[in-house]
């Protein structure tokens, strides 16, 4: 994992569970003239203790944060590949947006120079899949390879995708997540310009406040989750050590509107109860939910109405945060680290908190976890993803 | 300012990530090096950088050897 708020799990975690915010002035390029200046940005990468420079070179930042998450977590499983398992290893890993840093710099190089300038390993190293693709030459995966791309429910969907490959037979082993690397200068404008993003230049750190009364628009965030997912056999024969069980996932469309979700959030909801319907788990049971929560008007209201539509009364007991309050937003990488993150919960017993929430809006009205993380039994535990083009998926996990 | 064979060797050992005094003037980019087609191709983009110079394609792709480059640019630079 790598995030705004650190560049391995325990880092990360560590920061989440004390509520540290990850967003700071743009220092990349000169932001002066865009109406947000701030990001959350990956700080003090170093990919060498995981990648050759001279690979590391050909590819775009979003490859390198999302190869470093994989070598991260193939490490910690302690998974071995041999000419056995090989062919039932695969990977789903996408990312929202791609390339888009090697994109402008190669459209600037062609402007300039001309198209005989443009770089042999542009295509390879800014194309979606190429995470999965590079992963598998390093590793040996002979199995399915797959990159999925749906805005910001990517990572959910190659997660759930992922296991699909498992429960169909096609894997006993997947290699899941997500990456983004958007903040470059077009990425940012264009999130500015579809008035997305949160334009309180003067306090980074609380900018990203979903559901308070104050919140204006998320916080571009960059960073890679990605996760092993193995069947349970297979995990328990070799000894693995199992954080959680996948017990469900679901997927919806809105059908309404390009950036718009509709004010009942019943796409989210629908979304939320496919997944409690895979796992035949009453949303009663449900314990802590890692909200999608942007921090944008429309979208934090519409979760919080889709909990409430899903849970009735039990809506009251549900502990529900948005670590997007501190990581901000990572798009395509957003649902694999957020679903890391509810794994650990499971794990640890805690909800981690949502910051800057000092004044719930109306209609936002549940346990949001305001300021500091509670610790609380947890057994059931959702995490949410909700992307343009109205595509929501969720993720069930099960404490083991 | 270094000789031709000292800026080329530089640039190889850049490319293909390889220490400066592992590259042979024999040395084959693909066979010796470890280069794949598209790092000869950014090699060869490197070198016209470097020597100021553009390297018609059917050229570079006989420029598989330290050795080779160096020729090529001695004899088509003064």
């Amino acid at each position: 994992m790598v995030t705004p708020v650190g560049n391995t799990v325990e880092d990360t975690w560590a920061n989440i569970l004390r509520g540290q915010s990850g967003a700071e002035t743009i220092d990349l390029f000169d932001a002066s003239e865009y109406t947000t200046r701030f990001s959350a940005a990956v700080k003090n990468f170093d990919s060498s203790d995981y990648l050759a420079p001279k690979d590391a070179r050909k590819q775009d930042t979003f490859v390198q944060y999302g190869m470093v998450a994989g070598i991260q977590a193939m490490r910690d499983s302690g998974l071995e590949i041999t000419e056995e398992n090989a062919p039932r290893v695969g990977a789903a890993i996408g990312s929202g947006i791609g390339g888009i840093g090697q994109i402008e710099k190669n459209a600037e190089i062609v402007r300039v120079s001309g198209p005989r300038k443009i770089s042999p390993f542009f295509v390879p190293g800014s194309i979606i899949n190429m995470i999965a693709g590079n992963l598998s030459i390093r590793f040996g995966f002979q199995g399915p390879n797959l990159a999925i791309v749906t805005a910001c429910t990517t990572g959910t969907h190659n997660i759930g995708v992922g296991a699909q490959q498992i429960q169909l037979g096609t894997a006993d082993v997947m290699l899941v997540g997500g990456a983004e690397m958007a903040t470059t200068r077009v990425g940012l404008g264009g999130f500015a310009a579809a008035r997305a993003l949160s334009t309180r230049n003067d306090d980074p750190q609380g900018a990203s406040r979903p559901w308070d009364r104050d919140r204006d628009g998320f916080v571009l965030g960059d960073g890679a989750g990605v996760m092993v997912l193995e069947e349970y056999e297979f995990a328990k024969a070799r000894g693995a050590r199992i954080y959680a069980e996948l017990a469900g996932f679901g997927m919806s469309s809105d059908a309404h509107h390009m950036t718009l979700p509709p004010e009942d959030g019943r796409g989210a909801a629908a979304s939320m109860q496919n997944a409690l319907n895979d796992a035949e788990v009453d949303s009663a049971l449900v314990d802590y939910i890692n909200a999608h929560g942007t921090s944008t008007s429309a979208g934090d209201r519409a979760e919080c109405q889709a909990v409430r539509t899903i849970m009735g009364a039990a809506a009251d007991k549900v502990a529900v945060s948005s670590t997007k309050s501190m990581i901000g937003h990572l798009l395509g990488a957003a649902g694999s680290v957020e679903a890391i993150f509810t794994v650990l919960a499971l794990r640890d017993q805690v909800a981690p908190p949502t910051i800057n929430l000092d004044n719930p809006d109306e209609g936002c009205d549940l346990n949001f976890v305001p300021h500091t993380a509670q610790e609380r039994p947890i057994d059931f535990a959702l995490s949410n993803s909700f992307g343009f083009g109205g595509t929501n998926g969720s993720l069930l996990f099960k404490k083991v | 300012m270094s000789s031709i064979e000292e800026r080329v060797k530089k640039i190889v050992a850049e490319q293909l990530g390889v220490k400066e005094e592992e590259v042979q003037t024999s040395a084959s980019f693909v066979e010796d090096l470890g280069a794949d087609s598209l790092d000869t191709v950014e090699l060869v983009m490197a070198l016209e950088e470097e020597f100021e110079t553009e390297i018609p394609d059917e050229e570079a792709e006989k420029i598989t050897t330290v050795q080779l480059a160096i020729d090529y640019i001695n004899s088509n630079l003064t």
